[in-house]
């Protein structure tokens, strides 16, 4: 039987260089006896580390997998006795079987994982629940705080770093029953001797409590909720805690009190408020009869449950004059939160396609046959659904009255659902493409598929194929608008 | 007489106690070690003190006034309540974040404020309170700030630069809702400006050609507010106006806070305790939404809008969908696992780990921390194997509460 002491205040380091020489001497767990040294107590002053075995050299060298350190150097954090023991134990398994931290359900992996999440709960809370308190004057043009903490493992120079981080402009000292750590600027430093509590005040403790008693809302008690979090053994550091019994003692007769006090009259400047909304100029209405009035009226269209989801209308852009009006389904994601048509994946593919045939964007006047996005919602994302007949039917007023200011030469429909809408007619786009109809007022109607098709259609030829007969036909358009104008 | 800086942080702060986040997690990682100001991120948030609520409290939540133009009958800023006024000086707000930041009660700032002037006035002195913290005082640790509907883009661009988090709060689930009690309030204005920063963050978020360094704008993305209980809106709704929130604008988190009485309340509202199991009980399903794949008609499909009181909504659609158990904690996919009451995503992950090097027995879940009283009718094990479920008259009543008087108030 191997008797090794160590000093148990969450020194890793003390541990490995012990486990690793017992380990390396084929000492198996059972044979170890971890003590914890009583920390400057002369009595056991004479149990220093006793030499360790000799390494056995024809053992295969001792290697642990990286997740096991990490969890090592939280476990020894513990005040658990049997860490020491459960660690070595673990070290010792770790040799014949490599997986065995993958392994959540076995008992000894499931207790390390347990001590291991105390410790890092109770550096947590410590993040939480040290308060500083400022010490009056400064040194060397730096402002000083102190802090008594009380935790319940060895945390304390697990969580220094953090404190570093976060009050890098500060000189301040945490002080605990199980050592304590200070920053002057340049470094850290850990003394591991028990620390003192002075009892320290700051004024700026009745400003938090002020903060603390009104941010509750007393209709809304939910004792056990708070004590889960925030324990009872933490409360006698915290300046804000003695105001808690009170706070739930009134709590019922707030709300009572809240609930017999009826309303009162409204203070007067609510009515001078709204007087001078009344008296607010109203805005002077567009133009009747151009584009940008309609656009403007549209941004407030209700006549579909559609702009209830969708962000906003995403009415046509383009020159009042355009010879050429292009009329596509509806918007997508993007051109939803643009509230333009025509810019997402689709509307890319679209101006390359304008482009190749030689036809200016902005000569052309570009809509939809519905004006808002429809979609189903699922995860992170909204998937495009096609609008019903009933949409169409009524979103068909707005294009209608597009249709009659733009005056165009030559409409042409994008896929199926504006030719349903500018027509009437629900053929097979197959059938329908290309071949050109009259709609009221002699105007040209030339339907063909909408651009969202190629991003549907595989990469390869058959995309290639695809993409050269939408081209094929936008450039056809081009000519009809030449011809049309020219008449 | 002018109120004492105490009186005045008693009001503002009794005025931002609506306000559900208090969240200060999700940004970057960030400290002052070497830049040498004051202030850390951590990315997962710390909360400092807890109020008798059960809520956390994380950052100094407070409004730069409670003077409002706008009268939203919920809201007890609404102009024409009476309850008491005060403002801070954007000064006094940044004087307060640091020395509360400086003795560790707080994580960081997070500025609301009701609409003084105009939104543009508003929105510009939260703006200064950011960047002084920021740009003056070297401030590095989190600052939510709830951006003001109508306010100038180039404002809200400049807040998304300082800020980790931007808010703006939807308020009710409905369009009507809104439009009978916040007549002030457009949900167009406000859905707009949600996509807006949507498609800023995503923006700023792609790599530019020069470097790969993204610009840090809103690292913690936004985020939004729903009143429960103040309209006559059902979960079912309230959960699609989610999941649309989610999908649409990429919020990071939706706050549920169920509606609470306020004092000098509009007449238009009910006096009632806030519904807190009903809030609770949304968060459950936002979570199955959000991390267990489950669709809104999902969970409240089998149960007419509302989602069940008594029990959680996953254990509600698996007793609705029985026929899918037992699910075999050996072999099952990940799936459907997770839809097994009582299993978390965590869990989960521990099953499929350990499974493959050993197949597990109901001892093995208990020590992953499954509670075995909650899953052993829904799941196979070795050596375990539940009653037919479909047999059982008698599994919803295992799972009820026990009955409780009913409270008067």
């Amino acid at each position: 039987m191997q008797t090794i002491p160590l000093s148990g205040r969450g020194d890793f380091s003390e541990w490995r260089d012990a486990a690793r020489a017992l380990a390396a001497a084929g000492i198996s767990p059972r044979m170890v006896d971890w003590r914890i040294r009583g920390l400057g107590d002369e009595l056991f002053a004479a149990d220093a580390l006793p030499d360790l075995p000799k390494p056995d050299e024809s053992a295969p060298p001792l290697t642990v997998p990286p997740a096991f350190l990490s969890l090592a150097e939280a476990v020894v954090c513990h005040t658990e006795p049997g860490r020491f023991h459960l660690l070595y134990r673990l070290l010792w398994r770790l040799q014949s079987d490599r997986h065995l931290l993958e392994l959540d359900s076995d008992p000894d992996v499931a207790w390390a994982r347990l001590l291991a999440k105390n410790v890092k709960r109770d550096g947590h809370k410590m993040t939480a629940f040290v308060r500083f308190k400022e010490i009056a004057g400064q040194m060397n043009g730096r402002r000083r705080f102190f802090a008594w903490f009380e935790p319940s493992h060895f945390v304390v120079a697990r969580t220094a770093p953090f404190f570093r981080g976060r009050f890098a402009d500060m000189d301040w000292i945490i002080a605990t029953p199980n050592g304590t750590a200070s920053w002057d600027g340049e470094r850290l430093n850990f003394d591991a001797r028990p620390g003192e509590n002075p009892g320290h005040g700051d004024p700026t403790d009745d400003l938090w409590r002020t903060y603390y008693a009104s941010i509750f809302n007393p209709a809304r008690l939910k004792l056990k909720a708070m004590q889960a979090e925030m324990p009872k053994k933490y409360w006698r550091n915290l300046p804000e805690a003695d105001l808690i019994p009170g706070m739930i003692a009134n709590a019922e007769a707030n709300v009572r009190a809240m609930a017999e006090q009826a309303a009162k009259d409204p203070p007067l400047f609510h009515y001078r408020l709204q007087e001078t909304a009344q008296a607010m100029p109203r805005i002077e209405p567009l133009g009747a009869g151009t584009i940008e009035a309609l656009r403007e009226e549209a941004r407030g269209c209700t006549r579909c449950p559609l702009h209830c989801m969708a962000t906003q209308t995403v009415f046509g852009e383009g020159p009042q004059s355009a010879p050429l009006m292009m009329v596509g389904e509806q918007p997508g994601d993007q051109e939803d939160l643009a509230g333009r048509p025509f810019v997402g994946p689709t509307g890319k593919v679209f101006d390359a396609a304008l482009k190749e045939a030689g036809l200016a964007r902005d000569a052309v006047y570009l809509t939809n046959a519905v004006k808002h996005f429809k979609y189903e919602p699922r995860g992170k994302r909204r998937i495009h659904e096609k609008p019903n007949k009933g949409e169409i039917d009524h979103c068909r007023w707005w294009l209608a009255k597009e249709v009659d200011l733009i005056k165009p030469r030559l409409v042409v429909s994008l896929g199926a659902t504006a030719l349903y809408a500018l027509s009437g007619e629900r053929k097979p786009l197959d059938q329908m493409r290309g071949k050109t109809l009259t709609m009221q007022g002699n105007i040209v109607l030339y339907p063909t598929i909408h651009p969202s098709y190629l991003l549907r259609v595989p990469d390869g030829a058959e995309r290639r194929y695809q993409q050269a007969r939408f081209v094929e036909d936008i450039r056809h358009v081009r000519q009809l608008v030449e011809r049309l104008e020219a008449l | 007489m002018k109120k004492s800086l105490q009186q005045r942080l008693a009001i503002l702060s009794d005025a931002a106690k609506y306000d559900a986040s208090c969240a200060s997690s999700g940004t970057v990682k960030r400290d002052s070690a070497r830049t040498g100001g004051l202030g850390s991120t951590e990315g997962a948030g710390i909360c400092h003190a807890y109020a008798p609520d059960g809520r956390c409290i994380s950052l100094l939540k407070i409004l730069l006034t409670n003077f409002c133009i706008f009268d939203c009958a919920y809201c007890i800023n609404r102009s024409s309540s009476n309850v008491e006024r005060a403002r801070f000086t954007p000064e006094e707000v940044v004087w307060l974040t640091l020395e509360f930041y400086r003795r560790n009660y707080i994580e960081g700032l997070f500025l609301s404020s009701g609409i003084i002037r105009s939104p543009d006035h508003t929105m510009g002195e939260m703006v200064r309170v950011a960047r002084d913290l920021r740009t003056v005082h070297g401030f590095r640790g989190y600052i939510h700030l709830k951006s003001i509907p109508d306010a100038a883009p180039e404002l809200i661009e400049e807040a998304g630069l300082y800020a980790d988090r931007l808010s703006l709060n939807i308020e009710l689930p409905t369009d009507a809702g809104l439009g009978r009690f916040a007549p002030e309030k457009r949900p167009e204005g406000i859905r707009r400006a949600m996509g807006e920063l949507r498609r800023k963050i995503e923006a700023a978020d792609d790599p530019t050609l020069q470097t790969k360094r993204r610009k840090r704008f809103v690292p913690g993305g936004q985020s939004t507010q729903m009143i429960v209980g103040a309209d006559g809106a059902d979960d079912a709704t309230i959960l699609k106006t989610s999941a649309r929130l989610y999908s649409g604008y990429g919020l990071k988190r939706v706050y549920y806070s169920a509606f609470s009485p306020i004092p000098d309340a509009s007449r238009a509202l009910p006096l009632i305790k806030p519904p807190l199991v009903r809030e609770h009980r949304l968060y459950q399903a936002d979570w199955l939404y959000r991390f267990y794949g489950f669709g809104v008609e999902e969970i409240t499909g089998a149960t007419g809008g509302m989602l069940d009181l008594d029990m959680d909504p996953k254990l509600a659609w698996a007793l609705a969908n029985r026929q899918d158990f037992p699910v075999d904690v050996n072999r099952a996919e990940r799936e459907r696992l997770l839809r097994v009451p009582g299993l978390g995503t965590k869990t989960v992950t521990s099953i499929l780990s350990s499974r493959r090097f050993r197949r597990l027995r109901l001892e093995d879940l208990a020590r992953l921390g499954v509670s075995l009283r909650k899953v052993r009718a829904f799941i196979e094990a070795e050596g375990w194997v539940p009653l037919r479920l479909a047999d059982r008259a008698d599994l919803k009543a295992l799972f009820a509460p026990k009955p409780e008087q009913l409270s008067l108030l």
